[in-house]
């Protein structure tokens, strides 16, 4: 088995790894759908069901993710840059819409979506490492003040500037580093990137569904109820300890050895699970508890922000660990 | 054949930008004949409304568009007439001409109609008080169903004075029916029409 593995080329590799997935992600649909047909009882029943629902809707984003990065292979770099940039704009724009605007910050939002954007998948696409991770903490921090500055209105000026830098950091500048992890060049690792965003993406979604799991089997007190009735310490350190060994595992997918893929995809799974933790902080500030709450829309793009934020803070850190550590 | 074309194009920016969702509170999208009531915040509340109908009202539907700035270029003019089917009604009165005589000639034709009844837009919080056009309306047709509508969040994308759009999610809410009661007073029937936009705000 192994060996016939090794004997594929690089894409063919990639391909049995989507048909594996797709694979399971079909038998486990599956039985959850037939268990829907199961009679509910009494009560017991009744949550039994509520929590095959919820587990159902965790599935539906799994589904999401894994076409949209099956796309992205399929279609090349280029073609996987686009879609990333697709995914930051439609982000972008739920996180723009629940965040007040006054009329001043038009020309500063209209920089965001029309320049920066674009900006800055072009440096992924063209490999522009350097620039890529400095344009926007850097250049951009200062052009959006200053457009801002120009249109003349001081209200709230400090608090509306950082909520749009902010959108800007994590829709963008986050989302731009999965298509950045393709082009990372490892030794021996010649067009294997897809199974770096795989690796990424499928430990930082382990590590929240065994939380997500974990804190409803357990029914531990939260750690910080202001933010989150879910989340507690007890549950994210198993989540974490389950998608680090994950990580460890699928080390013979990475570059890395089993002892650097346990740190690496520890790293993720911290970035990721402490990033949806702080966005769910925004949004009990913005009075919501999902960005799609106005339904589904005909884009398709809401409640967009909430399957990829984990991903938007991960996805840095991950790059930069990796580069930095392993020179790549 | 290039109307077509246009307002598939303007379908997909509109979706892109906006979203252009639509919510149906209070009664379904139907084929019957209607007056669409809604808030008035910009020239570009008539693209979403538009946009938010499903394909089969969006044929039969005509917005209303003032025809000082929708006629002021010809290629405003070919927009509103050929994209959007709009009847043109004149915001300022001149002489003995009635200015809802338009509308009443689409309405005797079938169609069903959006009407902003504020008359302007306005760019406060809340609506300002309607225009008697929507009573007359109502008076002259009986069978005709009003639907009230708010449209939400549309001037963050575009507000007054500004060229390019900014992406951001909008929304139009479609709520219950309302009916002139009989012998009921104009300006009791307009404010409680109002109050049914407003209400749609918050649902």
């Amino acid at each position: 088995m192994n060996e016939f593995l090794r004997s594929l080329t690089p894409s063919q590799q990639v391909a049995a790894l989507f048909l594996t997935i797709f694979g399971l992600l079909v038998a486990i649909s599956t039985t959850a759908f037939l268990l829907t047909f199961r009679e509910a009882r009494d009560a017991h029943d009744e949550a039994w069901h509520a929590e095959l629902k919820n587990f159902r809707k965790l599935l539906r984003t799994s589904w999401f993710m894994v076409v949209v990065f099956w796309i992205a292979w399929a279609a090349g770099e280029t073609v996987a840059t686009i879609l990333f940039a697709l995914i930051a704009f439609f982000a972008l724009r739920e996180f723009i819409t629940l965040s007040p605007t006054r009329r001043g910050d038009h020309r500063s939002l209209v920089l965001g979506f029309f320049v920066v954007l674009p900006i800055q998948f072009w440096l992924v696409a063209t490999e522009r490492f350097d620039l890529f991770t400095v344009f926007i903490p850097v250049y951009v921090f200062l052009a959006v003040p200053v457009v801002s500055a120009l249109a003349g209105d001081t209200h709230r000026f400090l608090e509306r500037n950082a909520k749009l830098q902010w959108g800007i950091m994590v829709c963008i500048y986050g989302m731009s580093h999965v298509p950045a992890l393709l082009l990372l060049d490892f030794k021996n690792y010649e067009g294997k990137g897809a199974f770096l965003v795989f690796f990424l993406v499928f430990v930082v979604q382990t590590c929240m569904i065994v939380q997500h799991v974990l804190t409803r089997r357990l029914k531990r007190p939260p750690s910080a109820p202001a933010v989150s009735k879910s989340f507690n310490w007890y549950s994210w350190g198993l989540g974490m300890a389950v998608g680090s060994v994950v990580g460890g595992v699928l080390s013979f997918i990475t570059p890395f050895r089993f002892s650097q893929a346990l740190v690496m995809a520890f790293i993720a799974c911290a970035a990721g699970s402490l990033g949806h933790l702080v966005m769910k902080a925004l949004k009990r500030d913005r009075g919501v508890t999902a960005w799609g709450q106005r339904g589904m829309s005909v884009t398709g793009a809401n409640g967009l922000l909430d399957r990829v934020d984990a991903l938007c803070f991960a996805a840095p850190i991950f790059f930069h660990s990796a580069r930095w550590y392993f020179g790549a | 054949m290039l109307a077509k074309l246009m307002s598939l194009f303007l379908l997909g920016l509109v979706r892109v930008l906006t979203g252009a969702q639509a919510r149906w509170y209070g009664c379904p999208p139907k084929a019957e004949q209607r007056i669409y009531f809604a808030n008035h915040q910009s020239h570009a509340d008539l693209v979403m409304i538009w946009a938010a109908l499903p394909e089969e009202l969006r044929s039969i539907t005509r917005p209303v568009a003032a025809r000082d700035y929708w006629t002021k270029s010809p290629f405003r003019q070919w927009i509103t007439t050929a994209v959007f089917n709009a009847v043109y009604v004149d915001r300022a009165r001149t002489g003995e001409q009635d200015p809802l005589e338009p509308l009443v000639e689409a309405l005797e034709h079938g169609d069903s109609i959006i009407i902003f009844p504020e008359g302007t837009r306005g760019n406060a919080e809340e609506p300002q008080p309607f225009k008697a056009g929507l009573y007359n309306l109502a008076l002259k047709f009986p069978h005709v169903v009003l639907v009230p509508a708010w449209i939400d969040n549309i001037q963050r994308v575009m507000p007054k004075g500004e060229v390019v759009p900014v992406p951001i999610l909008c929304s139009v809410t479609f709520g219950t029916p309302i009916q002139l009661g009989p012998d009921e007073d104009r300006r009791v029937f307009l404010d409680r029409a109002r109050r049914a936009v407003i209400a749609l705000r918050e649902v």
